[in-house]
């Protein structure tokens, strides 16, 4: 196998050196901590082998977060490097590593993993469900997300960074011109991830379309479950794409075959072909989710229902099929002639239309309402002005002939930064406000949040502006310098002093929620916004079987009109039966364990030790199939003592909301 | 109230952008290519703007009216479920305005395909463009000269760049004579420039390839026809005469500065043929981390066994 | 998970868990038929880069072909009496019929190996040319799902003999069965586009 040791840590360079001691440092700190507090019980039985939706939807939300931490970091630095023309804070190859870790892990490792997170906690309480429909698989998909993840985030320290973008073009990604390791680490660690986000689409696909609670039709359905279904359509139609390039990419690399490389007959161009057959569909899969979420906020805060329901699932449905059809308008510039080019503009216009619906949809569910400024509001009305400028200029972009002088500058840079940051980042923002309540019992702190928000706003602004003028003015995207006479720098400066400031608001997002951990006030009431969907009718944090008593759905927006009627609301005794709940496994973490340990072989190209720790996987398999496990009862005394408990709270609490 | 406040500095913003336009490359085009393509943008912006000040003005409205005040706290908002007059206006006004934009950027698109208008007379130059790590190889088929990192053309003349890579893939893109084209391996891409006056244009690679990425620009020289043939002929007499072994050298992962040749490479080699070698060697594009295998073509069309090549291939391009 | 059992339906179907499971599968199913649409797109844009390599005609045998496609059609044939004997609550010629179609599973895989072999050994490999990779990996794509089928559908047959036909040992069935059937359609779709097409043209 020829094992080369002294290659194998990452040496010579001090930031690398500095991370590698502070990673080994935290990992001790993280370990010693446990256990000196004697917490690892309680992480094992509490956390790591839960199969509760809930619970794996924090762990999505804290990996996310985290992520969120390490893709800004990246970002950061990739903003003090171009500060300056001719800066040396990082060289070449350092950038394009910083860069590739952005972008990888901003789009697969904080926007999917937060939004699916948010569905996890969400979805079955909107839909009137005890959990989601494979809760165990479910649990998988978090850890193979989790395994994909760290695998990810070792690769700068050991072995190599993959260092060819996150869109990872061939020739460029292949051996021919990346013969290190570091573009195994993209192919194996988001093949891995890949897989449990497969599983989480068919998952709430079936949640979704099986487990809706009495009289919940699809068309009564919350906005935010809709846009869920959508986008796990989208997941499972899109995905297999990606695993099948992220197979061949890896057959390539590893095995020498011919499907992206220069030689013997392969072509670079399928390639970007069905990177982009996925990578599109995958914008619109982190999009739909957030829209959901804005409508859920925006309805509950103007105190009105979704304006033009049935338009707005037809414009998902439109857009789930449209963003399907737009591949090529990510490389009109390779030369596929007029006709394919005139198509592809005008399939890429044409989402413009469905999206101007949901956009209007919007505004009229404000009119004529009563808007509530709370965090999470203000997060989705700042949404609708800056969505829109990444909106209008996605339609400027989808002109194949004008895209041939924004393609690959910063215009095109800041124009998805537009749609992804207003659009997912703080619908992620304005959703973990939002429901922050319902997972934990209590709510982050309002004022702080404000803080969170403008200085997150205005930084975003200042940053991401002036990348328009420069791409307009020929700055291109991935240069990690630029000379002095190219007349960049001060745009360039401006940019980064930008980013310090959308920084600085992210810092206080981290403070806020260490400030309300520590003392927010417990004693609220489980519906803090008066909110109008399923949701708000359970405990805050939600007793671990949902619903004591499956709720029954009359029309859209259940939970308002059981308010508004005072029907349901209440719960008899005879009416208590006891539920039926899955049991925790330590299988999914173990496979996780599996799955790191095999991938992590393959991506140092040792496959004999890979195929033997293979085994591990397969004997994992081989257990679940005989594990006939079905779980337990909870007793009625049990669930009458916790429905007890929070239902003679409410009407003593404190509200937190102005 | 700060939310108007943010929305009126963001059309601002970008009405800045179309003030400020005029300084920028992209609005000050050098040629009928960029002007066609400036004019298409020109066009999207007005709409754009249009659109951007439609729904601000409807955002700012709304949100500043109907926001919670002290004193409409009893107002209760009346259950509205849609309308669907407004919607199909908001479905219609969208369509049309795409339809108003895609007819030019249709035109535009097939006009971009051939010699641009008006220039038809003139014999388009043939400029064969090789781009490579990280370099960009000019070859002048009929004039037999080659250039590296910098380009003579003759103002007022179409040129036809015709572009392919020794390598990975570059995207050729001069944003004051037009748009820009991807260069494969293989491949052979066209692009029809002009440059109304003589001057110089700085051209780059926008596509990303790796460690040289940022620095691989070059620049064309657009030259009265006196000078473009004089400059010719000076090449001709005085350039030295490239030779395969030196030009494999060139092709190497590096940067050089201008270098001039009066003969070109396509004498012995064509990357765009579709048989045409692969010449680099991965073992040049080593740099820090673990290293892979790498997989020899030539020697395994010879083996049947796999397994024995791989062993020969092993631990031997350890070092950076 | 509520145990909500109605017990008019087929056996595999009475559980709401075993219907959420078949329609899940049902979904996983159409991942899978993306994911072999990719594969064969790929061949479809590949198969003609021969790089100097083999081409179809020198490589492909047509009656070992023809063997194996009977063989796995045949197979999809059996696992279809197994369900009809699983319907028929008989275990024993549930397992009976469901092992015959894995040996008919395994004889198309021996097949397929050799077949491989023989394409070595002619000088064509993954790493001759991009036609020959697509093939492989296609074919080895469908081969690697025979196998993993082989394996769990063992897995099955132990449950059912251990357990007899319940609920649940009767919907992993019927899953495999779906499973099964659908390898076969794929085949046919090899078949077709693979091996005639490239005979013929």
């Amino acid at each position: 196998m020829g094992i080369k040791w002294d290659e194998i840590l990452i040496t010579g360079d001090p930031i690398i050196l500095g991370s590698q001691i502070a990673i080994l440092l935290t990992t001790l700190g993280i370990i010693g901590g446990l256990t000196y507090l004697k917490k690892w019980t309680w992480l094992w039985r509490e956390w790591i082998t839960t199969v509760d939706h809930k619970r794996i939807g924090i762990m999505y939300i804290v990996a996310a977060v985290l992520m969120f931490f390490r893709g800004g970091m990246d970002g950061l630095m990739m903003k003090a490097q171009t500060s300056r023309p001719e800066m040396s804070f990082l060289d070449a190859q350092h950038y394009n590593e910083v860069f590739t870790a952005h972008g990888v892990i901003m789009i697969l490792f904080m926007a999917m993993p937060f939004l699916i997170g948010l569905m996890n906690v969400v979805i079955p309480l909107q839909i009137g469900a005890r959990d989601v429909a494979f809760p165990q698989l479910n649990a998988l998909s978090f850890w193979l997300f989790f395994s994909g993840a760290m695998l990810f985030n070792i690769a700068f320290v050991v072995g190599g960074a993959p260092d060819a973008g996150w869109t990872s073009y061939f020739p460029l990604a292949g051996k021919e011109f990346s013969p290190g390791i570091g573009n195994n680490y993209y192919a194996i660690s988001l093949q891995i991830a890949g897989l449990g986000t497969l599983m989480t689409g068919i998952n709430f696909i079936v949640t979704i379309l099986k487990m809706r609670t009495k009289g919940m039709t699809l068309m009564r359905m919350p906005m935010f479950t809709w846009t869920t279904l959508i986008t796990s359509v989208i997941i499972v139609a899109a995905f297999p794409i990606f695993t099948v390039a992220l197979a061949l990419m890896t057959f390539d690399r590893l095995y020498g075959t011919h499907f992206f490389t220069v030689a013997a007959g392969g072509s670079d161009m399928l390639w970007a072909n069905l990177f982009w057959l996925w990578g599109h569909p995958e914008v619109y899969i982190v999009i739909l989710p957030a829209f959901g979420m804005f409508s859920e906020i925006i309805s509950t805060f103007s105190r009105k229902q979704l304006y033009g329901y049935k338009s707005m699932v037809v414009s998902i449905v439109a857009i789930a099929v449209l963003s399907m059809l737009v591949w090529v308008h990510h490389f009109y510039t390779m030369g596929s002639g007029a006709l394919v080019n005139s198509f592809f503009s005008i399939t890429t216009m044409m989402i413009a239309v469905p999206t101007g619906v949901k956009m209007f949809n919007w505004l009229f569910t404000m009119r004529k309402g009563r808007i509530k400024m709370t965090t999470a509001m203000l997060w989705s009305l700042a949404f609708v002005p800056n969505f829109v400028i990444g909106g209008v200029t996605g339609v400027m972009l989808a002109m194949g002939a004008a895209d041939y002088q924004y393609h690959n500058t910063l215009f095109l840079v800041a124009h998805f930064h537009y749609v992804l940051i207003p659009g997912v980042v703080f619908a992620v923002f304005a959703g973990l406000y939002y429901w922050w309540p319902k997972m934990f019992g209590f709510m982050l702190n309002e004022k702080l949040g404000k803080w969170h928000f403008w200085l997150f706003v205005i930084g975003f602004n200042v940053t991401f502006m002036p990348m328009f003028f420069l791409g307009l003015n020929g700055a291109v995207r991935r240069a990690y310098t630029f000379s002095a006479e190219s007349g960049f720098a001060p745009l360039f400066l401006l940019s980064a002093i930008g980013s310090v400031i959308l920084a600085a608001g992210f810092a206080v997002f981290c403070y806020n929620i260490y400030w309300s951990i520590r003392y927010a006030d417990r004693n609220i009431s489980s519906d803090p916004w008066d909110a109008r969907t399923l949701e708000w009718a359970t405990a805050s944090p939600v007793q671990h079987y949902n619903f004591a008593k499956l709720p029954e759905v009359k029309s859209l927006d259940a939970f308002w009109y059981m308010k508004k009627d005072n029907e349901g609301l209440t719960l008899k005794d005879e009416e208590i039966e006891e539920i039926h709940m899955p049991s925790n496994s330590g299988l999914p973490f173990l496979m996780c364990v599996a799955f790191g340990i095999v991938g992590f072989f393959l991506i140092f190209e040792w496959h004999l030790l890979a195929a033997i720790s293979a085994v591990l996987i397969i004997a994992g398999l081989i257990y679940r199939s005989f594990d006939y496990n079905d779980g337990y009862h909870i007793h009625k005394d049990e669930i009458k003592k916790t429905e007890g408990a929070w239902r003679k709270m409410e009407g003593k609490v404190n509200n937190h909301v102005s | 109230m700060k939310l108007k406040m943010l929305s009126l500095s963001l059309v601002t913003a970008v009405s800045l952008i179309f003030l400020s336009g005029c300084e920028m490359v992209v609005f000050q085009p050098q040629g009928p290519v960029a002007r066609s393509i400036m004019e298409l943008i020109n066009w999207s912006l007005m709409w754009m703007l249009l659109v951007v000040v439609v729904v601000f003005g409807l955002f700012g409205y709304i949100v500043w009216k109907y926001r919670e005040k002290p004193e409409n706290m009893g107002y209760e908002p009346p259950e509205e479920h849609g309308s669907t007059v407004l919607e199909i206006v908001w479905t219609a006004i969208p369509i049309l305005i795409v339809i108003a934009l895609t007819i030019p950027t249709v035109t535009t698109l097939y006009d971009l395909e051939d010699v641009p208008a008006g220039y038809e007379e003139k014999e388009p130059i043939v400029i064969h463009v090789t781009s490579a790590d990280w370099k960009w190889i000019f070859s002048y088929p009929e004039e037999g000269i080659e250039t590296i990192n910098y380009v003579n053309i003759p103002e007022d003349t179409p040129v036809l760049f015709k572009l392919t890579s020794a390598g990975t893939m570059q995207s050729f893109w001069v944003p004051a004579l037009g748009g820009q084209k991807y260069s494969m391996n293989k491949m052979e891409t066209e692009l029809y420039l002009v440059a109304d006056n003589p001057g110089s244009y700085m051209g780059r690679n926008t596509n990303f390839n790796g460690r040289g990425y940022a620095q691989m620009e070059f620049e064309v020289l657009a030259q009265t026809d006196e000078e473009y043939n004089a400059w010719v002929k000076e090449v001709k007499e005085t350039a030295p005469e490239l030779t395969e072994e030196k030009y494999m050298e060139l092709l190497k992962p590096t940067h050089l500065g201008r270098l001039t040749y009066s003969n070109t490479h396509l004498a012995w080699i064509n990357h765009a043929e579709h048989d045409s070698e692969l010449v680099t060697d991965p073992e040049d594009y080593r740099y820090h981390g673990y290293q892979g295998k790498i997989f020899d073509q030539e020697e395994e069309k010879d083996t049947t066994d796999v397994e024995n090549n791989e062993e020969d291939h092993g631990g031997d391009h350890s070092g950076h | 998970m509520s145990a909500n059992v109605n017990t008019s339906l087929p056996l595999e179907y009475q559980t709401e868990q075993s219907r959420m499971n078949i329609l899940g599968f049902w979904i996983f199913l159409g991942a899978e038929i993306v994911l072999f649409a990719t594969l064969f797109s790929v061949y479809g844009v590949l198969y003609k880069n021969y790089a100097g390599g083999p081409t179809h005609q020198d490589i492909f045998m047509i009656k070992e072909v023809m063997i194996q496609t009977v063989l796995l059609l045949t197979s999809s044939f059996t696992m279809g009496v197994a369900i009809w004997e699983m319907r028929r609550n008989n275990k024993k010629g549930l397992i009976g019929w469901f092992i015959l179609t894995l040996l008919l599973g395994a004889g198309f895989l021996f097949m397929e190996i050799n077949e491989f072999i023989h394409y070595v050994h002619e000088g064509a490999t993954m790493q001759t040319s991009a036609f020959l990779s697509s093939l492989f990996v296609l074919l080895g794509t469908h081969g690697a799902h025979v196998t993993f089928g082989i394996f769990w559908a063992t897995m099955v047959i132990i449950q059912i003999a251990k357990r007899g036909l319940t609920p649940v040992t009767a919907r992993k069935t019927f899953i495999i069965g779906l499973y099964w059937h659908f390898l076969d359609v794929v085949w046919i779709f090899i078949f077709t586009f693979v091996y005639l097409k490239g005979m013929v043209l």
